[in-house]
């Protein structure tokens, strides 16, 4: 097993700088995600890691080896790719075998092994087909048992499964993960799917520009977003303008816009500011009883009926649009134009400062 | 996926290596015979520099003649078999009928044959003494048109380079939708002005390209006017004349002579450019046009109209097969039937049997060696060099095999630069040399083909699993480009076994081939042999074929 550092990594291509300074330290056996928008320059660093691109600047470790000037065949690394990368000349017992034979083992050595991985991953019927004969999702589970075979020190997936239909899609992410546990090889996984993200890592790095924006547990990234922009991108939520104020008593309050005030002791020590907050859907709560809590009013402008879910857009009264996502239940009545009163989980919300970059619950 | 297509500088791996060997190849090979002659056009010992040879040609109209002579019968000959290929095409596109699969096979082989095998056997048939002009003058009366000359011309190269654009267009057709005629017939137009108005203009980019492919063809052969012509001198055979009997002395008109040649061919080679730009447009069809099936007059109409065409084509092939059983006496054909003409080119031309197989054998395989190497350099490590020799194999396009022929005989007769290296003149290898330099560029558009199909991340997967470039290269790229290059290789191997214009200037008795003693028997009147030579290069042809059908198991062949 093999930890993953990477330190002030910096990639340019011509003259764009891609990558302009990069740290990240991957756990050993875990599974690590990259994710981030398009462009991010999530491949790109993979491919760094990899040895397919040249690093322009930093230092990249595997253990305590400097792995920055050995070529990609001298990383021992296995790769798995977007389009399966299957060779189509050999058969999946013979693409298995491939990285076994370069290693000069033993033939049954080799034989052995490749049967062992292609077990794993539960193809051992098709073991003398051509990949022409599979579909996307089995030369997926070939290409993952291959690059496994040779026992590498990491393994890298630039999005497995975004060729994959939607149900194999979770079908497969689920077998990579169990997989990966089983083996206990450091992972290093490249989606643009936040969901995937979510439901397959130990840990996560959001990325955008180049530039990695926070790093944490799904479930961190999820309730902690360090600044605005992973506040949208993992899951979706309201941004909202509102002043941060102190109250007679000395005590933390959030003033929104149209008026409502949410108490916020925990910013207590802050000084008084404009800030903006983020409120996810679902913790707007809607009170039937408007005299018992403090509560805004909003008019029901469309809903959307997702089964589990149900999906509103409401005004506020300052004429704002939020969302706000409520459990669907039988009886419930609601059409475009009914006034409800809603107020707010204030444990979950996040409040940053106007330019959204910093999350000042973490400010000291 | 982005292609990391970036030039990147040379290096002196194996790969750099590789690329300063081929470089070297085509330095002497190439570079040096083409150069030589354009050095012999300009300068002379006695002259120095001038433009004397090039004024010269102007000035005479017994040589410009020539080539106002080739234009009109390269033209004239285009657009019949425009008109014939696009029809026939059109019809099997359109319509269903029984035998189009041997039809097609059977335009593929009229196709593959040396011209002039075809202008000799028209003769045959339709020349002074010609058994179709004796059978209509004895028994109708009828007194055909004079087949020598611009007509005789014409017809041999309508009728060999009608299938190039069949072959061309019927790929075409494949592209397009069926819907868009659905969408024609339900505006109202249809039939005659629905193939004018709809279909000719989305077939333009392949018509034109096939085009030029065919007035190409027809601008540098000099086998047919050279035996149908008889008066009728073209440009190709003025080169061919002027040089032979210039031998051993002053080379440098037909040096001028063959850098014309290039203007031309590199002249209309960028026109062809031009306008493939103009009108390139991609289609893609989900559903390609369907055939209707016809009846009544229709029916007759079509099949006579497609089988007619097809049967005339092959039917010099055929001829010749029938005329080599039969007995002979010089050009004259005896009653009875034998296989001595068949004794007479086994015991006389076999040598030229084996060399037809050897010589192109070894060339085929520097081609595919080549081919593998470029296209692997030029596509994956692209630099100085790699993008020079890209460059430069792309030459031999533009230059007529008779002009490589003369370079190739006035550079390496002493040795490059007269220094008795490489004095290869005579030898089987300036034959195979030749051969392989002029199929290169074909090969090598394919297996660049082939690799732009192989997805980067194949490579990079396989040395991820710890292979090196160089086994990568060997074990997973090679063997997935192979099928394309293969089925690429034989057909080259085809083209050259039916090669005349290169191998007439360059062979020996030693090294000549059933093509070349084809063209000399037929020469010497010795018409029994040059009967049986053609068929047999006509059953290696058609078992060149069948191999290319059963490797790259498709029954048509895209050019
Ligand atoms: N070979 C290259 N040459 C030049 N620029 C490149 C090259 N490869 C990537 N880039 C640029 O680097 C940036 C990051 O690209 P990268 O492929 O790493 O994005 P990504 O995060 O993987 O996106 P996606 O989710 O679309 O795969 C992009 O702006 C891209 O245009
Ligand atoms: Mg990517």
């Amino acid at each position: 097993m093999t930890q993953i550092k990477i330190e002030h990594a910096k990639k340019v291509f011509g003259d764009a700088v891609v990558i302009p300074d990069l740290n990240i330290t991957i756990k050993e056996g875990s599974l690590f995600t990259l994710l981030g928008p398009s462009g991010c320059g999530k491949t790109t660093l993979l491919r760094m890691i990899a040895g397919f691109n040249s690093i322009e600047g930093g230092d990249f470790y595997f253990g305590e080896k400097r792995i920055n000037d050995s070529e990609p065949s001298k990383r021992n690394i296995g790769m798995v790719f977007q389009n399966y990368a299957i060779f189509p000349h050999l058969t999946v017992r013979e693409n298995v075998e491939f990285g076994l034979k370069q290693r000069k083992l033993d033939k049954g050595v080799v034989r052995e092994r490749a049967e062992k991985y292609l077990k794993l991953i539960q193809m051992e019927k098709f073991m003398d087909r051509k990949p022409e004969q599979l579909s996307g999702g089995q030369q997926q589970r070939v290409a993952l048992a291959r690059a496994l075979a040779i026992n590498p020190d990491v393994l890298l997936m630039d999005e497995p499964l975004s060729n994959l239909d939607a149900k194999l899609r979770v079908d497969m992410r689920q077998a990579i993960r169990e997989i990966q546990r089983e083996v206990g090889i450091t992972t290093v996984y490249v989606t643009h799917d936040q969901e995937e993200a979510m439901a397959i890592s130990d840990q996560i790095a959001v990325m955008k520009d180049g530039i990695v924006q926070q790093v944490g547990s799904p479930k961190s990234l999820y309730h902690r977003p360090a600044n605005e922009f992973v506040a949208s991108f993992i899951g979706r939520t309201n941004m909202l303008n509102a002043e941060l104020k102190h109250n007679e008593q000395g005590l933390a309050e959030l003033q929104l816009q149209n008026g409502f005030i949410v108490p916020y002791p925990r910013l207590n020590h802050l000084d008084d500011q404009q800030v903006r907050i983020s409120i996810r859907p679902e913790d707007f709560i809607r009170v039937e009883d408007a005299a018992s809590v403090d509560t805004f009013e909003v008019r029901i402008e469309d809903s959307v009926y997702l089964g589990l879910n149900t999906e509103y857009v409401v005004a506020l009264t300052d004429k704002h649009h939020i969302q706000v996502t409520e459990e669907s239940s039988f009886d419930e009545d609601l059409i475009v134009g009914d006034r409800v009163h809603l107020t707010v989980n204030t444990n979950k919300i996040n409040v940053y400062c106007t330019d959204g970059l910093t999350n000042l619950s973490e400010v000291k | 996926m982005k292609q990391t297509k970036n030039t990147r500088r040379f290096r002196l791996d194996i790969w750099g290596i590789a690329g300063l060997v081929i470089l070297v190849c085509y330095l002497l090979f190439l570079v040096y015979p083409v150069g030589n002659i354009l050095k012999q056009s300009f300068y002379t010992s006695e002259l120095g520099f001038s433009l004397e040879q090039f004024s010269k040609f102007f000035s005479m109209s017994y040589y410009s003649n020539t080539l106002f002579n080739s234009f009109k019968v390269s033209i004239t000959a285009t657009i019949f078999a425009l008109i014939i290929g696009i029809l026939l095409a059109y019809l099997f596109a359109m319509f269903d009928f029984k035998g189009k699969k041997f039809l097609r096979i059977l335009i593929i082989i009229a196709s593959m044959s040396a011209p002039f095998i075809g202008a000799y056997s028209w003769i045959l048939l339709l020349g002074r003494s010609g058994v179709i002009t004796s059978f209509l003058s004895n028994i109708l009366g009828v007194q055909m048109p004079d087949i020598y000359g611009f007509s005789g011309i014409v017809l041999v190269f309508t009728l060999q380079l009608f299938p190039l654009i069949f072959l061309y267009v019927n790929g075409a057709f494949k592209s397009i939708d069926q819907s868009i005629l659905e969408a024609a017939e339900g505006m109202g137009v249809t039939g005659i002005s629905r193939f004018f108005k709809v279909v000719l203009p989305l077939l333009m980019p392949t018509v034109l390209a096939g085009a030029l492919l065919v007035f190409m063809r027809a601008f540098s052969d000099f086998g047919t006017p050279m035996l149908i012509g008889e008066g009728y001198r073209t440009f190709p055979v003025l080169i061919y004349t002027e040089f032979i009997s210039e031998v051993g002395g002053d080379a440098a008109f037909a040096s001028a002579l063959a850098v014309i040649a290039i203007v031309i061919a590199l002249s209309i080679f960028m026109l062809q450019q031009i306008v493939s730009l103009r009108f390139a447009f991609s289609m893609n069809a989900l559903h390609p046009v369907r055939t209707k099936k016809v009846s009544g007059i229709k029916k007759v109409l079509v099949y006579l109209a497609s089988y007619g065409i097809v049967l005339t084509a092959v039917l010099p092939q055929l001829y010749l097969v029938y005329t080599s059983f039969q007995n002979t006496s010089g050009m004259v054909f005896q009653s009875g039937y034998s296989l001595n003409s068949y004794r007479a080119a086994f015991s006389r031309m076999g040598n030229s049997i084996f060399n037809t197989l050897r010589i192109p054998f070894f060339a085929i395989i520097l081609v595919v060696l080549f081919a593998v190497f470029i296209s692997y350099l030029a596509v994956r490590r692209r630099n100085a060099v790699t993008s020079t020799i890209d460059s430069l194999s792309m030459i031999p396009y533009i230059v007529p095999g008779t002009v490589l022929g003369i370079a190739y005989l006035t550079s390496y007769n002493t040795g490059i630069g007269g220094t008795g290296m490489l004095s290869i003149t005579g030898t089987t290898m300036i034959l195979v040399i030749s051969f392989a330099v002029r199929r290169l560029p074909y090969t090598i558009r394919s297996s660049v083909a082939s690799l732009h199909q192989i997805s980067p991340s194949i490579e990079e997967a396989a040395q991820s699993l710890g292979s090196s470039k160089l086994n990568t290269f060997f074990k997973i790229t090679v063997p997935m480009m192979m099928p394309g290059i293969i089925a690429g290789a034989i057909l080259s191997w085809i083209t050259m076994i039916s090669e005349l214009s290169t191998s007439i200037l360059l062979y020996t008795v030693n090294t000549r081939t059933v093509t070349v003693a084809i063209y000399t028997e037929v020469i010497r009147g010795n018409y029994g042999i040059a009967a049986a030579l053609s068929t047999i290069l006509m059953i290696f042809t058609v078992l060149s074929l069948l191999l290319f059908m059963k490797v790259s198991g498709k029954d048509e062949i895209s050019l």
